[in-house]
């Protein structure tokens, strides 16, 4: 069993990537109250995380040049996968991987567009590292807990969307219809509350939303960047009608204003979609299944609870994680392990289970690939299949041998961590359930483990058996199905 | 380990035959070692394939004044001759592999097909081709049904999928479908080798076979660890193919290029699913050089590159391949020198039993026209998709589509076979 309380375990695994031994001393002996506080008050936290990237008792990152995480794409992600290992902000890191699925956003159409290195500027680059814009992510990590309708306005404004969702396009005469649809199929709304009309009106809101180069751009210039600009000579100046209430009043008319003032139609629209209740009901709806269970039905009390929250505070988004994770909901020990865990959740918790020495986040790119998770390469608008939808033969067998690599890494550390509880086989395999935390098993898959520790010979725990089994046993219980849950 | 000897004569030849037409001796041998049954190989061009670009109605005035600046001139089409209606037609120019394969007879065009109120969404237009329902596009796949009617227990690969995610269409009530992306990774790693390694795989194979009573999701997860560790030997088989083609190097062709080493090894799935991406072409699809140009080479280059592989192997006239998107685009292109969502699009049928050529009619495109919708934007379908999936499932995999599609749509189906 593992070393923290099953509440806390559980709560490390939805608010954060898991507990490493680190965490395991932070956390021990805390209340759910008291670790929920840690979680989300995580301003006062030190947001250190990317000051420690080389330190050698860290995970390490790996590149042929300099590391450059603010224009390479693949620096990038290991920048990530280093963050979610070792930040002392979880939260803030899985509320940046929410958004991040939420506002998807593929930096394969961003390199085609301005080629990769402002691609994976425009995603990624950490606020004042070079000129022009932060990053998308950035952007996610900034506003985690903050007012959904500032963030749904930054999108709206972020480069890297403009791109994506065309609105760098969308003028006067020809109303760029991409932004318009998916902010209220996707970002708000959804499907059934809104019109084929209202789409046509959102693209002309918008029209005029469009990107402006810097002096001299040149794709290749870091320094050199896009940003947001309101081209009032591009917008569509004359009414456009809803079928949902714009203002409070109830009116669903944005009325005729002048090109140098149109900006407010967008602002206008982006705030009525923010405190539309659908909208709220929407986010309760995702929250759960992100936080609470994938298995068991929202509760309609929870979404009534989320969505009250979330309107009551203006749109912020802490006061709905708050009410989340202290409610009896996500308390109830029934729903432990009832998530199916992304790709980034299982290999940033394997990590910090099985340990990291000499071990490259480089090492999680093709294997996350594999699994269906590039991250900053989500397959559609939609953003990634989740739940059950992570799992196919194809992906099951990539994160079955990420285990194994992973496994491989630590083979040696492993086998002089456990020797000492080596005994016997039941002994070691409760070593190692301490560190590696999978579901519960069944009796079946439980005597197969204990079989496997023996299938060599009869157990004499020597280094040579131990060393052998004890990665042949991390391996396979980071593969087993019940570690893939959280 | 009892090596095939068939296989080794197989491959002897498509090594000294690479990149040529195959004899037709070659053809007779693997004829001659027939791989019984046919089967169905179906391309998803995600994202709404804008079907004005690939079938080009090049003789309608309204086509170019309506796309000024993306309409592929007519002088650049490759001529497919003229519908029942008398509407000239012409492919993309980048797609000569198709076109030779039409010309063979052996393409067949279906224009114009969707179904009524067609939804713009991605997601939704997706579920919908997916479940081959309309009202209510939750729940299990066409494909997937097919695959129910199967006789139990079935094969662990009676179908293939060459993406890593489920799609909406194999979703199945009783079967489980592997997704193998990619052969060459499809293995078990582990820490150690020898004894200890096969220890671990027969381990999990143990593990994974745990019905989970009372634990539905990791039953669910245990059937994707169980369908990998089973299929695994048999996947290792079709990768050893080589090919009797050279194939583009891309994704999508490197996927069919795997579909044909499964047909070759005689793995036996009934269906294949592969896809390829980027036909969300809102803006700068170009007329001849841009976007849309690099998604039609890669298209008809890496079908022309399968079908004539599955010919040189003599396995073509058991092989239909049909190819579909979620929704056709907007008629009028938009300021960004791209097009919107729309509504009908093309299905395209091609195999050595397809009966070629061009089915339905095309849309005229002058506003107001009947075979318009949406106030003239975007194009109204003449064939109901289900009816091709009735054809494919009563006349190519020989199961009865009444109950599959959950009504029948077998009237006005085209004649593809």
């Amino acid at each position: 069993m593992s070393q923290l309380d099953p509440d806390i375990d559980h709560l490390l695994r939805r608010a954060g990537f898991g507990a490493s031994p680190d965490d395991v001393e932070t956390f021990r002996g805390m209340s759910t109250p008291a670790a929920v506080a840690h979680l989300v008050d995580y301003a006062g936290r030190p947001d250190d995380v990317d000051e420690r990237i080389g330190r050698p008792d860290h995970v390490q990152v790996s590149t042929n040049n300099l590391f450059a995480p603010d224009i390479d794409i693949d620096d990038a992600r290991q920048r990530w996968m280093f963050r979610l290992v070792h930040s002392r902000r979880p939260l803030q890191e899985k509320m940046a991987m929410f958004w991040h699925n939420h506002f998807a956003t593929a930096f394969s159409k961003l390199a085609a567009d301005s080629g990769t290195k402002q691609a994976a500027k425009m995603l990624a680059a950490k606020p004042g590292s070079l000129r022009g814009p932060m990053g998308q992510v950035e952007l996610f990590r900034q506003y985690a807990l903050g007012s959904y309708r500032d963030l749904l306005f930054q999108v709206a404004q972020d480069p890297a969307t403009l791109i994506w969702l065309d609105g760098q396009f969308n003028t006067k005469a020809k109303p760029q219809e991409n932004f318009g649809r998916e902010i209220m199929e996707l970002f708000s709304v959804g499907v059934g509350h809104y019109t084929e009309p209202d789409v046509y009106a959102a693209a002309r809101v918008f029209s005029g939303w469009n990107l402006r180069k810097s002096d001299g751009y040149d794709d290749n210039d870091i320094n050199a960047y896009q940003e947001f600009v309101y081209n009032a000579d591009q917008h569509e100046t004359s009414e456009k009608t809803f079928s949902f209430p714009i203002y409070a009043d109830g009116s669903r008319t944005i009325p005729t204003r002048s090109a140098s003032s149109g900006m407010q139609d967008g602002i206008d629209l982006i705030t009525a979609l923010a405190v539309h209740p659908e909208t709220a009901r929407r986010l309760a709806g995702k929250f759960w299944n992100f936080f609470v269970s994938e298995i068991h039905t929202p509760d309609p009390a929870f979404v009534a609870g989320a969505a009250n929250a979330y309107l009551q505070s203006g749109t912020r988004i802490g006061p709905v994680v708050y009410y989340v994770l202290n409610s009896p909901w996500f308390n109830d020990p029934a729903m432990h392990f009832a998530r199916y865990s992304w790709p980034a959740e299982f290999v940033a918790r394997a990590i910090k289970e099985v340990g990291w020495q000499n071990f490259s986040v480089d090492k999680t790119r093709a294997p996350m690939s594999n699994m269906g998770m590039a991250l900053y390469e989500p397959p559609n608008v939609g953003g990634w299949p989740l739940g059950a939808g992570w799992f196919s033969t194809s992906t099951m067998l990539a994160r079955s041998n990420f285990a194994a690599t992973l496994a491989s890494s630590q083979k040696s550390f492993l086998a002089v961590d456990v020797q000492s509880q080596a005994g016997t086989p039941q002994a070691l395999m409760a070593a190692m359930l301490e560190r590696v935390t999978p579901a519960p098993f069944d009796s079946m898959p439980q005597q197969a483990l204990l079989d496997y520790l023996v299938a060599g010979g009869a157990w004499s725990g020597s280094d040579s058996q131990v060393n052998t089994r004890a990665a042949g046993l991390a391996r396979l219980l980071v593969a087993s199905s019940e570690y893939q849950l959280v | 380990m009892n090596i095939s000897r068939r296989l080794f004569i197989r491959d002897g030849v498509a090594t000294v035959t690479l990149g040529l037409a195959a004899p037709a001796f070659l053809a007779d041998i693997a004829q001659a070692q027939g791989v019984p049954g046919r089967r169905l190989v179906v391309v998803y061009l995600g994202g709404g394939n804008d079907a004005l670009s690939t079938l080009i109605p090049y003789q309608d005035a309204s086509y170019y004044s309506r796309r000024p600046s993306i309409g592929i001139p007519a002088g650049q089409v490759l001529q497919v001759g003229t519908d029942a209606a008398g509407r000239a037609l012409g492919l993309h120019p980048r797609l000569t592999a198709l076109r030779s394969i039409f010309d063979e007879g052996r393409l067949a065009l279906v224009q114009r097909t969707g179904y009524e109120n067609s939804s713009r969404s991605h997601f939704e237009a997706g579920d919908i081709w997916g479940t081959a329902n309309p009202q209510n596009s939750t729940g299990s796949g066409w494909l997937g049904r097919y695959l129910d009617t199967l006789p139990r227990p079935v094969d662990a690969l009676a179908a293939w999928n060459t993406t890593d995610e489920t799609p909406r269409a194999l979703k199945s009530a009783v079967t489980g479908v592997p997704a193998i992306a990619n052969a060459a990774t499809y293995n078990f790693a582990s820490p150690n080798t020898g004894a200890a390694a096969q220890q671990e795989r027969n381990t999990a194979e143990v593990m994974a076979s745990n019905a989970a009573p009372g634990r539905p999701h990791l039953a669910l997860i245990n059937g994707a660890n169980l369908g990998a560790i089973e299929t695994l030997d048999r996947v290792a088989q079709a990768r050893t193919y080589t090919p009797t083609v050279a194939y583009p190097n891309n994704g999508f062709a490197l996927a069919l290029r795997t579909v044909a080493g499964a047909i070759v090894r005689g793995i036996g799935s009934k269906v294949y699913w592969v896809s390829t991406g980027g036909y969300d072409t809102h803006a700068q699809q170009g007329p001849n050089g841009g976007g849309y140009a690099n998604l039609m080479g890669t298209l008809g280059d890496g079908l022309g590159a399968f079908y004539t592989d599955i010919r040189n192997q003599g396995l073509a006239s058991d092989t239909t391949v049909i190819v579909f998107s979620e929704f056709g685009r907007r008629i009028s292109e938009n300021g960004s020198a791209g097009t919107d969502h729309g509504a009908a699009g093309l299905m395209m049928v091609l195999g050595g039993s397809v009966r070629g050529g061009l089915h339905g009619t095309a849309a005229s495109l002058a506003p107001g026209n009947p075979t318009l919708e949406n106030s003239s934007g975007d194009v109204h379908y003449e064939t109901d998709f289900r009816s091709v999936y009735a054809k494919l499932l009563d006349n190519w995999l020989g199961v009865s589509s009444v109950p599959i599609l959950n009504g029948d749509f077998r009237a006005g189906a085209p004649a593809i076979f």
